[in-house]
């Protein structure tokens, strides 16, 4: 049985393979349409998300499959108490995959063991969301052609912010990546990403508090939202919510061929003006998570096209 | 002090000194109905003080747990007064049920029934994570 609960259990082979496949899937959609006829994909969202629970949906439908499921905890068992495993081993009961957004760490990690049926983790708390990594690294090799040698700045919030370290440890796979960590000293990269990744395979990084000065050396500028909900404390967030916002000034000394991306969605920290921007590429980023996402429960299902 | 040689059991040697009360616990050694017994800074060449616990019969061992409150202890079981086996213990692969994530946001925080699992990532320095969360234990953190 294969599940997707961690971006590092896909080797590079792997995420080649998929983005082999997404491409396929955007130059060939017909090709695709009926592949995963009389299929069923489950949404198992215990915490709202618009976004990733519709980009599921849309993968499936346009895969030429089924949805059920629910989006918020409230209208499932969850409610009535019911655990993650009963709960996840009735809907394998009916469905041939699960997507499952969970605001527990480690939830999807408990329901690859009695689904049944291959399981993707689509956001488990601040911890995994390896679909939005897939979304983002298809991205970069669509706008930069591949993945080795590339400055990647990571501005923000990268202390909870989850897409950053799967992010971070996903690219540093390649050759020649450099990274430049640009946030607040409070919402700094957590200290075991540093060792554990980048120290033990010397991969360069520096940590900045400054995105002016960064802004030129950078290939790839990866924008992140300080997210209320990762906070116990309010005024921490309210203190700290908009230390970073790219404006069109800001991006005077960037390179012409800089590709902006954000897992979204955006409060204000991209200024509106910049969407018109050629170099801005988070509105692709959306359309090539559903690409991902279609190649992903493509491989999950064993489906060969 | 004399404590005379046991004749069938184990000898849990090498123990940490100011270890071994916390190794009877963990061990449950206080529910045998057997003699066990505790010496505690008993002196040794390697170690400068150690302690030592002698367990008089041979019971079954969580040698996981015990490697990881204690990685430097040796097992001898003894048969017939005549030591039978050595175990030297070193850092264990996973640690079930003894360490328990602080992580509120980890599902074992609101699944009770879920096993407290943690693998070691970092032998050097025993580093061990949830395989829920990831989250670090606290060292030598315990229930």
């Amino acid at each position: 049985m294969k599940n997707l609960i961690d971006i590092m259990e896909l080797s590079t082979e792997e995420i080649d393979g998929l983005i082999k496949t997404a491409l396929d899937i955007i130059e060939n959609p017909d090709k695709y349409a009926e592949s995963c006829k009389r299929k069923k994909l489950a949404t198992l969202f215990f915490e709202p998300s618009t976004r990733t629970r519709l980009s599921f949906e849309a993968a499936m439908y346009e895969l030429g499959g089924n949805v059920i499921g629910f989006s918020e905890a409230n209208s499932s068992s969850a409610s009535k108490g019911e655990s993650v495993a009963d709960t996840v081993k009735v809907v394998g009961c009916y469905a041939d995959i699960i997507a499952m957004r969970h605001p527990k760490e480690g939830a999807p990690l408990v329901a690859t063991r009695t689904a049944g049926v291959p399981v993707i983790n689509a956001g488990d708390g601040g911890h995994n969301h390896p679909t939005q990594t897939l979304a983002d690294l298809l991205t970069i090799y669509r706008e930069k052609g591949g993945f080795n040698n590339l400055t990647i700045g990571l501005c923000g919030d990268l202390k909870f912010g989850r897409t950053v370290h799967s992010l971070i440890s996903a690219m540093s796979r390649y050759e020649g990546i450099k990274f430049v960590l640009i946030s607040p000293d409070e919402l700094k990269v957590p200290r075991y990403i540093i060792t554990d990744v980048l120290e033990k395979k010397n991969i360069p990084y520096e940590e900045v508090s400054s995105l002016e000065k960064a802004m030129p050396d950078l290939d790839i500028l990866y924008m992140t939202r300080v997210q209320k909900e990762r906070f116990f404390n309010e005024a921490d967030y309210l203190r700290l919510k908009d230390s970073y916002i790219l404006t069109p000034e800001k991006l005077s000394n960037a390179k012409k061929d800089l590709s902006i991306l954000h897992p979204l969605p955006r409060v204000n920290e991209i200024s509106v003006a910049i969407d018109s921007d050629p170099r801005a590429c988070y509105f692709k980023q959306v359309l090539n998570g559903k690409y991902m996402r279609m190649a992903l429960i493509l491989k999950l299902l064993e489906v060969n096209v | 002090m004399i404590i005379g040689q046991i004749k069938d059991g184990i000898v849990l040697d090498h123990i940490t000194a100011g270890k071994s009360i916390q190794i009877y616990d963990i061990l449950g050694l206080g529910k045998l109905d057997c003699t066990v017994a505790m010496i505690k800074n008993a002196e040794s060449k390697k170690m400068g003080k150690k302690d030592i616990i002698k367990i008089g019969r041979v019971i079954d061992i969580d040698f996981a747990v015990l490697g990881y409150i204690d990685p430097g202890i040796t097992v001898n079981i003894i048969s017939d007064g005549k030591l039978v086996k050595r175990e030297h213990l070193s850092l264990p692969e996973k640690v079930t049920g003894i360490i328990k994530c602080k992580n509120p946001r980890c599902i074992t925080s609101c699944e009770q029934e879920l096993t407290q699992e943690f693998r070691l990532v970092d032998r050097e320095k025993k580093i061990y994570r949830c395989v829920y969360c990831e989250s670090q234990a606290p060292k030598e953190s315990l229930g």
